[in-house]
């Protein structure tokens, strides 16, 4: 078990070399910085001294190094645009971009397993039949369109939430909260719906589709057979298996929920890393962009080994063959 | 009539489907005594199993009891609301699947699933289940049952699983063990040990048992009686040394032929020209007529029932006694 965990978190670093160097390659493309930095009124010698001064005339190869010495060393580099380290505005906005990712995973996780269960129990009802229907709305519409949509509805026509930003905050030591204060839930309703709806009717509809599956097997046949309650059959036995494959899903769309939501942070004018990262790159604002990527890398690798690490708490023929058998 | 334990009575079970109703049983007839090991054969989709699931109330939707009645111990069964049923499911009559390496949720020790059963059907403590659940490894010879108890089916082989199987079966201490094919996923050396198990565990506790399979040589080491099924109707029912010796349905005999023995090596075995009906075109009269040898007209046009002949009863018109009668 520990040699797997070290494994994987050195495979885990590799993954992010990788990912770094391919980030930083493909910022040479976005524009250059220094454009912005000076305005109008440049001159050569100008552009000269700050390319220096910023390392920037130096080949990507050199400006990676030089970005993982930092990193290393905890330092990720002062922002082009703030003039400020980057360790701190990222600190300042990754709370509002976890609590949003936190609040739509929760949604699309229980909504998902419970919409899921229950149209997999009730295959031919007519209120499967619609949830089924209307699930296909989440997978096909883009995010931002259910954002708009959303917006549209419950802020402009109903007025009953807000349409954009997160409300009061508590802070709790660094960390800002919304969700103590009414207005900040009520903030955060509408951004969680949008960007938890894929996540959630895919989870719905995979849960479903296990679900029928494992309830075909002969171990739900045998469970039923010694006449156990509906609810073991399902809840238990049925479930249980369900779940091992959902895992792996639902883990993989965590991080993605992480990802997406710089789009919907754009539409909600949520103060998370993402729309950060988006005003970053219209600035060519090499460093945030830099650690934001590498911010977003460390959570996905950290979600699938958790991932990898739930398979053994759920599914002891894993430890079997792992550990060599009993 | 005290000593009929089960009693299924003209039982039919139905598919609807696009094309119309298909009929997997049609009109099954036969009692099970208490402590008696019936015996079911037939080929694969003669419908065995159908009627262990219609016994058990666990027909897959959209199949459906059609028609017939089933009494357990002189109570219907087979019109009981889903919680009735459920009641009786593993307190009174249990089963036991053919496969042990899907039978088993994998991801629950047997302990778990021994104990959830224990508790579903009686009134003990956890505790007392354990205790319980272990004494019925013990029995079905699981070897160190207290350690093994909470080891995940995974850990087990095949034979030690269907051992699992059985204990899980005799949990609530049932009156009726239906076993479906409980031998077939097995290696042929295992298979005399497990038939031995369910039949010691079963005469102990005097439960009969309903043995589904198409192995006559088990059937007949281990039935009391045997009936024949063939195309979803019962062909031929009686004891089992009377049916091995003397075959009255041509169909039956045709199956006793097709045993192999190692006193007439040089002979060659008796096949039964043709296949079975599928459900869809099973032909007018018997069943059996395209295949039957010793087929008349009579067999072309009507349907022969079930009628008694000696220990035993007989779908076959070449026993009915008008004919018999006018032969004279």
């Amino acid at each position: 078990m520990l040699a797997f965990i070290i494994r994987r978190v050195l495979q885990s670093v590799v993954v992010l070399l990788v990912v770094g160097l391919v980030a930083f390659s493909l910022f040479r493309f976005v524009g250059d910085p220094v454009d912005n930095l000076l305005g109008q009124e440049r001159t050569i010698e100008d552009i000269d001294r700050v390319r220096s001064e910023l390392g920037l005339d130096q080949p990507f190869p050199v400006q990676y190094f030089r970005f993982l010495q930092g990193v290393a060393q905890g330092n990720f580099g002062v922002s082009f645009r703030q003039g400020r380290p980057v360790a701190d505005i990222l600190a300042e906005r990754a709370p509002a971009t976890l609590e949003l990712a936190a609040v739509s995973a929760l949604f699309a996780i229980v909504l998902g397993i419970t919409l899921g269960v229950y149209t997999a129990i009730r295959r031919d009802g007519w209120l499967s039949n619609f949830i089924m229907t209307s699930s296909l709305i989440g997978v096909s519409l883009p995010t931002f369109l259910i954002g708009i949509l959303l917006i549209y509805v419950f802020a402009v026509e109903l007025g009953w939430l807000p349409s954009f930003g997160r409300g009061e905050t508590v802070r709790i030591g660094w960390w800002s909260t919304g969700l103590l204060t009414e207005s900040g839930l009520k903030a955060i309703i509408l951004p969680a719906i949008t960007l938890g709806l894929y996540q959630m009717t895919l989870i719905m509809r995979l849960v479903r589709a296990e679900m029928l599956e494992v309830l075909r097997s002969d171990y739900v046949k045998f469970a039923r057979a010694r006449g156990l309650s509906q609810r073991a059959v399902y809840f238990r036995h049925a479930l249980k298996n369900t779940l091992v494959p959902v895992i792996t899903i639902t883990g993989l769309q965590l991080g993605s929920i992480i990802a997406f939501a710089i789009i919907t942070e754009t539409v909600f004018q949520w103060p998370g890393v993402g729309l950060l990262f988006i005003n970053s790159i219209q600035f060519v604002d090499i460093p945030v962009m830099a650690s934001y990527l590498m911010l977003i890398s460390v959570m996905f690798v950290v979600i699938n080994l958790i991932v990898d690490l739930l398979y053994f708490a759920i599914d002891p023929r894993l430890s079997a063959s792992r550990g060599g058998g009993h | 009539m005290d000593d009929v334990l089960l009693s299924v009575r003209d039982l039919v079970v139905q598919f609807p489907t696009r094309g119309g109703i298909l009929t997997a049983l049609d009109g099954i007839s036969f009692d099970i005594k208490r402590g008696e090991v019936l015996g079911v054969v037939g080929e694969s989709g003669a419908g065995k199993s159908m009627t262990g699931a219609a016994i058990i109330g666990l027909i897959e939707p959209p199949g459906r009891i059609g028609g017939g009645q089933i009494h357990l111990g002189g109570e219907r069964i087979d019109n009981l609301s889903m919680d009735d049923m459920r009641a009786i499911r593993g307190k009174r009559i249990a089963m036991v699947f053919q496969d042990p390496l899907t039978s088993l949720n994998p991801l629950f020790t047997i302990a778990e699933q021994l104990v959830e059963t224990i508790q579903t059907h009686l009134n003990v403590s956890a505790r007392e289940a354990r205790d319980r659940a272990i004494a019925l490894l013990d029995d079905v010879g699981i070897p160190a049952a207290s350690r093994r108890i909470d080891d995940y089916p995974h850990q087990f082989s095949g034979g030690m699983r269907q051992r699992v199987v059985i204990a899980l079966a005799l949990a609530a201490e049932p009156d009726l063990v239906i076993a479906d094919e409980p031998t077939t996923a097995l290696d042929v050396s295992v298979q005399a040990q497990i038939i031995d198990v369910l039949k010691r565990l079963c005469s102990e506790r005097g439960a009969s048992v309903m043995l589904i399979t198409h192995d006559m040589g088990v059937i007949a080491e281990t039935a009391d009686r045997v009936a024949v099924l063939y195309a979803g109707r019962l062909a031929e029912i009686g004891p089992v040394r009377d049916v091995i010796k003397d075959a009255l349905h041509p169909y039956t005999h045709g199956l006793m032929g097709s045993i192999p023995t190692l006193a007439q090596e040089d002979d060659r075995l008796v096949q039964i020209p043709g296949a079975m009906p599928r459900l869809t075109d099973i032909p007018d009269g018997c069943a059996f007529n395209p295949r039957c040898d010793r087929v008349f007209d009579r067999c072309r046009v009507e349907r022969p029932d079930p009628m008694p002949h000696g220990t035993r009863q007989v779908a076959c018109w070449l026993y009915d006694e008008q004919q018999i009668k006018a032969a004279e």
